[in-house]
């Protein structure tokens, strides 16, 4: 493929912040010491006094932000998946989910993909978490296009918001014009022999494999679902219907993500046979994050092999 | 602060405690205990400091209240209740399902609350942002945390500390109810958190400690406060828990369980008693 440009979504949330800071004066970012890592360095370059540095301390970055956000701010926390969904769970549920508070947290570096950091920073469990809570927005957007549309649609949308971001660049395959809208996913290519939904870095990989599964006269329907809560249910249902088998992708755990938020709604509304592809119930290790990816089974070849299988 | 207004106030936290035994008694649950100790804080922050209108709850401009120690949210709806945020009345429907009072906070629901909390260590942080607001937009407004001693054991409070510090949050005052007793028993038991006006000093505080049941020493500390500047003020208060009914003081059991019936009357009795003393005087 000729020079698909690649973007690491982290890259689309510290640009975006920056272009929304000049638009929104009262939008704050806070960060815990992964400002260069996050992206969000970009923002503090161009607004210093309203980029907040908590130091390592992501329990306290999310209660300031929660108190921020009643004084009228629009504070966006970031620190890696890790941190922000695993070590401040208990914080954003209970001081930002409970009150339903304007508070939009940030996570970077999500999935295997952040590569030799190894299994203590690979976060395959933030969907799961935040899932959980009640009136959270949860979304993972696949590109830089999409990237920027979750970041402009988290800081317009009133309530709390989960979004996760890549650290590993990623091909671009929106167009300047997409639209995007939260809890609605997306048709990339229509069929109706089987569904495959993805998110985030998998949205990519599964277009390869609707491809090479149609190169094999398997008609599959590809969707991006950038928004795993509030989850579009009426284009699941529509393709448990239309397809009759589901598979879906995520860089996360099989345990809590997408693929059973999928499990769920097509269990009670319109059941069909559902193949989750993610990490398995283990941790990740270290490696180069495309190494990792294929070893996880996190790739178009995979995608494809499994989906074949499961259509015959 | 001249004699009637100490006179009020002292009057003011008795009805307080009268409230709290109310709204705990009726909720057959609930915590009488640290609700007790901090009663006069409440009522110096809500009758004297802080600048609120309960006729508008929302009002941009008003000081803020964080009730970290969320668990004493009896003391506070008692308060805000005499303020004439809601009736008192109401008080008695403490954790009753359909209240509007939930055994810990809930900012969305009750008139006056400016947080939600329960979960320890996690209001003051939360606190610092609201002040840390004040100061990016400019405002005067200043911001009030209440913690328990045995609260102080997260870690998150460090952090916070820290932050206040850091970002010189002038406009903060961290409170610290130190009645002695958390639930496992007393503090210094379970694990230490002595001394604590050292460690915030060492943390970047300006600190006092005061006997927090005496409203000269708490008047002159939230004076104190205001002239500080540069850096965030923090009161640790000496207090008794379950200050002002007899059989409840420094008794840790007294933390989390509601008086029965004999014991209501008996605690009732005595408050009305003292509110008699307090209003011929």
């Amino acid at each position: 493929m000729a020079d698909v440009k690649k973007i690491a979504t982290r890259e689309s949330y510290g640009n975006t912040l920056t272009e929304l800071g000049k638009e929104m004066p009262n939008l704050v970012v806070l960060d815990a010491d992964l400002a260069g890592a996050t992206k969000t360095g970009i923002f503090k370059k161009a607004f210093p006094e309203r980029h907040i540095d908590c130091g390592i301390a992501e329990a306290d970055m999310v209660g300031v932000a929660a108190g921020l956000s009643t004084m009228g701010f629009v504070p966006f926390a970031s620190s890696f998946a890790m941190f922000a969904a695993g070590r401040a769970f208990e914080q954003i549920r209970n001081t930002v989910g409970y009150p339903h508070l304007n508070v939009k947290i940030g996570a970077t570096h999500g999935g295997i993909s952040v590569g030799e950091d190894g299994a203590s920073h690979q976060c395959n469990e933030d969907f799961a978490v935040m899932r959980t809570i009640p009136g959270m927005v949860v979304m993972c957007p696949s590109d830089d296009i999409e990237a920027k549309a979750v970041v402009r649609a988290a800081a317009k949308y009133v309530g709390p918001v989960y979004m996760r971001f890549s650290r590993f660049a990623s091909p671009v395959f929106h167009s300047e014009d997409y639209k995007f809208e939260i809890g609605k996913g997306e048709v990339l290519q229509d069929g109706t022999d089987v569904a495959i939904i993805a998110t985030g870095l998998m949205v990519n990989e599964a277009i390869e494999a609707g491809k090479a599964l149609e190169a094999k006269g398997i008609h599959a329907r590809v969707i991006n679902m950038c928004t795993i809560k509030p989850l579009d249910e009426e284009l699941v249902l529509a393709a448990a219907k239309d397809c009759g088998r589901i598979v879906t992708v995520e860089e996360h755990s099989i345990i809590g993500g997408l693929g059973e938020a999928v499990c769920s709604c097509v269990a009670e509304k319109c059941p069909v046979p559902v193949k989750r592809i993610g990490v398995n119930d283990e941790f990740g290790h270290s490696g180069p994050a495309a190494d990792l990816l294929k070893q996880f089974g996190l790739s178009a070849e995979h995608i494809t092999e499994v989906t074949e299988a499961f259509v015959k | 602060m001249t004699e009637a207004e100490r006179k009020q106030l002292e009057i003011t936290a008795c009805k307080v405690r009268m409230g709290v035994i109310e709204g705990v008694y009726n909720a057959k649950s609930g915590h009488p205990g640290g609700s007790l100790s901090a009663s006069d804080l409440f009522t110096y922050l809500y009758f004297k400091e802080m600048n609120v209108n309960p006729e508008d709850p929302h009002m941009d401009s008003r000081d803020r209240f964080v009730l970290s120690k969320g668990h004493t949210a009896p003391g506070l709806y008692a308060t805000l209740a005499l303020k004439g945020f809601f009736p008192v009345e109401e008080l008695k429907t403490l954790r009753h399902i359909g209240s509007r009072l939930q055994g810990h906070p809930n900012m969305n629901t009750v008139p006056g609350i400016d947080m939600s909390t329960g979960s320890l260590g996690q209001g003051i942080s939360t606190a610092c942002g609201m002040a840390l607001g004040a100061k990016l937009r400019g405002t005067n407004e200043r911001v009030y945390t209440l913690l328990g001693d045995g609260e102080i054991q997260e870690g998150q409070v460090w952090e916070a500390l820290m932050f206040a510090a850091h970002r010189k949050l002038d406009n903060l005052v961290v409170i610290i109810d130190n009645n002695g007793l958390q639930i496992d028993g007393p503090v210094g038991e379970v694990m230490s958190p002595y001394p604590i006006p050292e460690k915030l000093r060492a943390f970047g505080f300006e600190c006092v400690e005061i006997n927090g049941h005496d409203f000269d020493q708490i008047d002159a500390a939230f004076t104190l406060a205001k002239g500080v500047k540069g850096k965030p003020f923090a009161i640790v208060m000496k207090t008794v828990k379950g200050k002002g009914v007899s059989f409840m003081e420094n008794q840790v059991g007294w933390h989390g369980t509601a008086p029965n019936t004999e014991q209501y009357e008996t605690a009732m009795a005595e408050l009305r008693a003292h509110l008699a003393e307090l209003e011929a005087k």
